[in-house]
C-alpha cells in the first residue's frame, strides 16, 4: 500500500517541469522532499492532486493501486489524498465550520447525514490540539487570517478529513518557532501505520519536529538523491552545491 | 443552452438551472379571453368582465393613451425590450370564477399547480394569509380569521376597488402615477389580479401574508396590481413568489406595486422571483413612508429573461426610513437590470441600499441606483453598497449609481466591489473533496450570506436551495 509516482513527466503547456520523477511513499512513512527553488516541488504536489494548469505527458501516479490521474480533483481528495497548501485560498462568507462540514458531507454515503453534534465535538477536540480559539469556527475560511493561522487551519482540515496520504507544501514557510511546533504536533498526532506523508520543505528546521523516514533531494524535475534524515542535516550544512558535481546518485 | 454559447458543456452543466419545479403547465380552460393584441376594445372587454366602476374604466382608457404615447425606455437597459410584440400578447385570461377561500373549492388543475409549488403547505406552516393568482385572476384567497376580526383587509385588487373604495381610491395610482413609465401605464390600462391589503392602526401582524403568482398560458401578459396600506403604527410583512413554465414564446409580466406606510408604520415586502427564462419581468414598485415610518424592499431575482425593476421609497415624513436589499442572479441568456430609487423628501430621513449580483456564464447583471436629496433638507443619510460576483470570464456586470445630493447637511456613502470565484478558490475547495457544482454554490451562498439572513427563515432556506439548484445543475 503506497503512493507511487512512476516516471512522471508533466508541465505547463510546452514547458516540462517534472522530467521523469520516481517516488514511492509507503503507508506509515514520512518522506521529505527538499530542493532548490524551481526544482518542481510545488508542481509535484499540484500534479498529484490534479490542478488543471498542469498537463501530464507521461508516467503514472497510483494510490494503493488506484490510478489517480484518471480522477477529478475532488474525487482524488475523497479517495484520500490531501494537500496542505502553501498559499490557501480565501472563501469569503463561508464559515470554517461550514466549509469543513461540506467537505465531510461530500464523503458521506448517499442518503446519510452527518451527525452535527459528533461533528462539532470532533472539530473542537482537533482545534484544542492545535491551540485554536473556538472563534475560528465562525470566521470565513482564511479571510483575514495571519500566515500562521492559515497553516494551522490547513492542518485542522487535514485532521478532520483523515486522508490516507498527506502532502504538506512548505507548511513551515512564514511560521515562527511556536507555530511550527503546534503544526508539527498536529502532524505527529496523525502519524500511524495507515497513513503516508510527503513533506515539501526548504529548511531542515521543520524536520527537527516532524522526523522523516526518508529524505529526497529534488532538482530539475527529478529526485536526484535519497537518504535518511541525516541527509537533511547535510544539506543544511553544505547546501545544494553538490548538485553541480558529477557523482549524482539517481533515485 | 444557446448554440452561440462560448462556455463548454461541462461548465454549463455545472451551473445550469434546474427549473423543473415550475416548468409544467396544464391545458388552458378559460371562460374569458380578451384575445390577442391591445385596443380600446380590449380595455372595454376587461372592464365588462370585471364589472369595473366607471371611474376605473376611465382610468384604464386614459392609461392606454399614455401607454401608446410613451416610448420604450431604450436609452436605459436594452434593445431586448423591442422584442416585445404588444400585438401578440393576450391581456386577460380567466375562468370567471371568484377566488376560493378553501383549497378544496379550487379547480383541480389549479390546485395541483399550487400544490406542486408547495403553496398550501407553506400556508399551513407559517403564513397568516395567502392569495394565489393563476394567469389574470386570483384562484384562491384566504386570510386567517383572527386577522379578519382585527380589521385586516386582504383581498384581490378588483374586490378592493369595489368593496373598499373609500380606502383604496385615495391611494390608488398616487404612489406610482400612470405615466411613470411605459409599463406602469400598460399595467394601469389592463391590470387584473394582485392584492389589496389594509392593516388597521397599531396592529402588528406577526406572520407574513403571501401572494403567489403563476403564469400558465403561453403568449400571455400578467398585469397584477397591488396596493398595501399600513395605517399608523401598524406592521406587516408581505411576501410574493413567481413562477411560470418555459414556453417557446415570450411572456410578459408587468406589475405595479404601491405601498403606503402611514406615520410610524413598517412594511417589509419580500420577493423571490423565479420566472422561467422567457419571461420579460418589467415591474414598477414604490412606497411612500410617512413620518417615522419604514419601508423595506427585500428583493431576490433569480429567474426571467430580462428583469427591469428598481424598487423605490419616497421618504415623505421626517425620520422616515427606506431600504432596498437585493440579490440578483443572472445566468447565460438572462439579464437582471435591478436597483433602487431613494427619494428623500423630508428632514432626517435615512435610506440604505445593499445590492449583490451574481453573473454566471454570459449572464448580465446591472445595478441602477438613484438617490435624491434636495437642497432644502437637512440631516438626510444614504448608504449604498453594490457588490458583484462574476463566475466565468464571459459574464458581465455594470453599476450605474446616480446620487444627487444638494446641500451640505447630509451624509452619503457609496461602495462598490467586483469579485470572482477564482480558479484557485475552486481548486482549493475541490481539493477538499467538494464537487465543482457544490463548490460554486458554496462560494455563491458565501457571497450573499449576510443578505440571505435578511429573508424570513423559510425563504432564506428556499433561496439557498434555488441557488444550489442553479449551481449544481445536472452535476448534483
Amino acid at each position: 500500500m503506497s503512493l507511487i509516482i512512476n516516471d512522471l513527466h508533466a508541465g505547463i503547456e510546452d514547458m516540462p517541469i517534472l522530467k521523469g520523477l520516481n517516488l514511492e511513499i509507503p503507508k506509515g512513512e514520512v518522506h521529505a522532499i527538499m530542493g532548490p527553488n524551481g526544482s518542481g516541488k510545488s508542481t509535484l504536489s499540484k500534479v498529484i492532486t490534479g490542478h488543471d494548469t498542469y498537463e501530464v505527458a507521461s508516467g503514472s501516479v497510483t494510490m494503493d493501486g488506484e490510478d489517480l490521474l484518471e480522477m477529478e480533483v475532488d474525487e482524488r481528495s475523497r479517495e484520500g489524498v490531501f494537500l496542505a497548501f502553501q498559499y490557501p485560498a480565501e472563501v469569503p462568507g463561508v464559515s470554517n465550520a461550514n466549509f469543513i462540514r461540506a467537505a465531510m458531507e461530500a464523503r458521506q454515503p448517499e442518503g446519510e447525514e452527518l451527525d452535527a453534534v459528533a461533528f462539532y465535538k470532533n472539530l473542537y477536540a482537533k482545534m484544542d490540539i492545535l491551540d485554536m480559539d473556538r472563534k475560528f469556527t465562525s470566521r470565513a475560511v482564511n479571510e483575514g487570517f495571519s500566515g500562521g493561522e492559515k497553516k494551522r487551519n490547513e492542518i485542522l482540515q487535514m485532521m478532520m478529513l483523515e486522508p490516507k496520504y498527506c502532502i504538506l507544501d512548505e507548511t513551515d514557510s512564514g511560521l515562527d518557532i511556536d507555530a511550527l511546533k503546534i503544526v508539527a504536533r498536529g502532524v505527529n498526532a496523525m502519524r500511524t501505520t495507515e497513513r503516508g506523508f510527503l513533506v515539501i520543505t526548504h529548511y531542515q528546521r521543520l524536520l527537527d519536529y516532524i522526523q522523516p523516514d526518508v529524505v529526497h533531494v529534488m532538482a530539475d524535475g527529478k529526485i536526484v538523491k535519497s537518504g535518511g534524515k541525516e541527509l537533511a542535516l547535510e544539506l543544511e550544512a553544505s547546501g545544494y552545491d553538490f548538485l553541480k558535481a558529477d557523482d549524482l546518485v539517481g533515485a | 443552452m444557446s448554440e452561440t454559447s462560448v462556455i463548454d458543456q461541462e461548465t454549463h452543466d455545472a451551473i445550469d438551472v434546474d427549473r423543473s419545479k415550475g416548468d409544467f403547465s396544464y391545458p388552458e380552460n378559460h371562460k374569458f379571453d380578451a384575445g390577442v393584441g391591445l385596443t380600446e376594445a380590449t380595455v372595454d372587454y376587461i372592464c365588462d368582465v370585471k364589472s369595473d366602476p366607471d371611474w376605473v374604466r376611465e382610468f384604464r382608457h386614459k392609461a392606454l393613451k399614455t401607454f401608446w404615447d410613451k416610448p420604450n425606455p431604450t436609452h436605459w437597459a436594452s434593445k431586448e425590450l423591442d422584442e416585445i410584440d404588444f400585438d401578440k400578447i393576450r391581456y386577460y385570461l380567466s375562468d370567471g370564477a371568484r377566488p376560493k377561500r378553501s383549497w378544496d373549492d379550487v379547480p383541480d388543475e389549479i390546485k395541483e399547480t399550487f400544490e406542486r409549488l408547495g403553496v398550501p403547505e407553506q400556508e399551513r406552516a407559517f403564513l397568516a394569509g395567502v392569495e394565489a393568482q393563476y394567469d389574470s385572476e386570483a384562484a384562491y384567497s384566504n386570510v386567517k380569521e383572527e386577522l379578519e376580526k382585527d380589521g385586516v383587509i386582504f383581498v384581490n385588487s378588483a374586490e378592493g376597488l369595489k368593496e373598499h373604495e373609500e380606502i383604496f381610491r385615495p391611494w390608488f395610482g398616487k404612489v406610482i402615477p400612470t405615466g411613470d413609465n411605459k409599463y406602469s401605464a400598460l399595467n394601469s390600462a389592463v391590470f387584473s389580479g394582485g392584492s389589496f391589503i389594509y392593516i388597521p392602526k397599531g396592529l402588528k401582524v406577526k406572520h407574513p401574508l403571501q401572494a403567489y403568482f403563476r403564469i400558465n398560458s403561453e403568449n400571455f401578459g400578467q398585469f397584477e396590481r397591488t396596493l398595501i396600506i399600513a395605517d399608523e403604527g401598524s406592521e406587516l410583512m408581505y411576501m410574493e413568489g413567481c413562477t411560470a413554465p418555459k414556453f417557446e414564446t415570450s411572456t410578459l409580466h408587468s406589475a405595479v406595486v404601491e405601498l403606503v406606510a402611514m406615520k410610524g408604520a413598517k412594511i417589509q415586502y419580500v420577493t423571490v422571483q423565479n420566472w422561467s427564462s422567457n419571461v420579460f419581468n418589467l415591474v414598477t414598485k414604490r412606497g411612500i413612508a410617512h413620518e417615522d415610518a419604514e419601508i423595506r424592499w427585500i428583493d431576490c431575482n433569480i429567474g426571467s429573461g430580462l428583469t427591469m425593476k428598481y424598487p423605490g421609497v419616497v421618504m415623505k415624513g421626517e425620520r422616515a426610513r427606506g431600504e432596498v436589499i437585493s440579490i440578483a442572479l443572472a445566468n447565460t441568456g438572462q439579464s437582471q437590470d435591478t436597483g433602487a430609487k431613494m427619494i428623500h423628501a423630508a428632514d432626517n430621513t435615512t435610506s440604505n441600499v445593499v445590492s449583490k449580483s451574481i453573473s454566471v456564464g454570459e449572464g448580465r447583471s446591472t445595478y441602477r441606483g438613484q438617490v435624491h436629496i434636495p437642497k432644502h433638507l437637512k440631516g438626510c443619510k444614504n448608504n449604498t453598497e453594490c457588490d458583484a460576483l462574476l463566475i466565468n470570464a464571459n459574464s458581465c456586470t455594470d453599476t450605474y449609481p446616480a446620487i444627487t445630493v444638494r446641500g451640505n447637511k447630509h451624509v452619503t456613502q457609496h461602495e462598490a466591489s467586483v469579485s470572482q470565484v477564482s480558479e484557485d478558490m475552486l481548486y482549493y475547495m475541490q481539493q477538499r473533496g467538494i464537487s465543482e457544482g457544490a463548490a460554486m454554490s458554496l462560494a455563491v451562498n458565501g457571497f450573499i450570506n449576510d443578505l440571505a439572513q435578511e429573508f424570513p427563515m423559510e425563504y432564506s432556506v428556499e433561496l439557498k436551495r434555488l441557488i444550489e439548484l442553479e449551481m449544481e445543475g445536472s452535476v448534483g
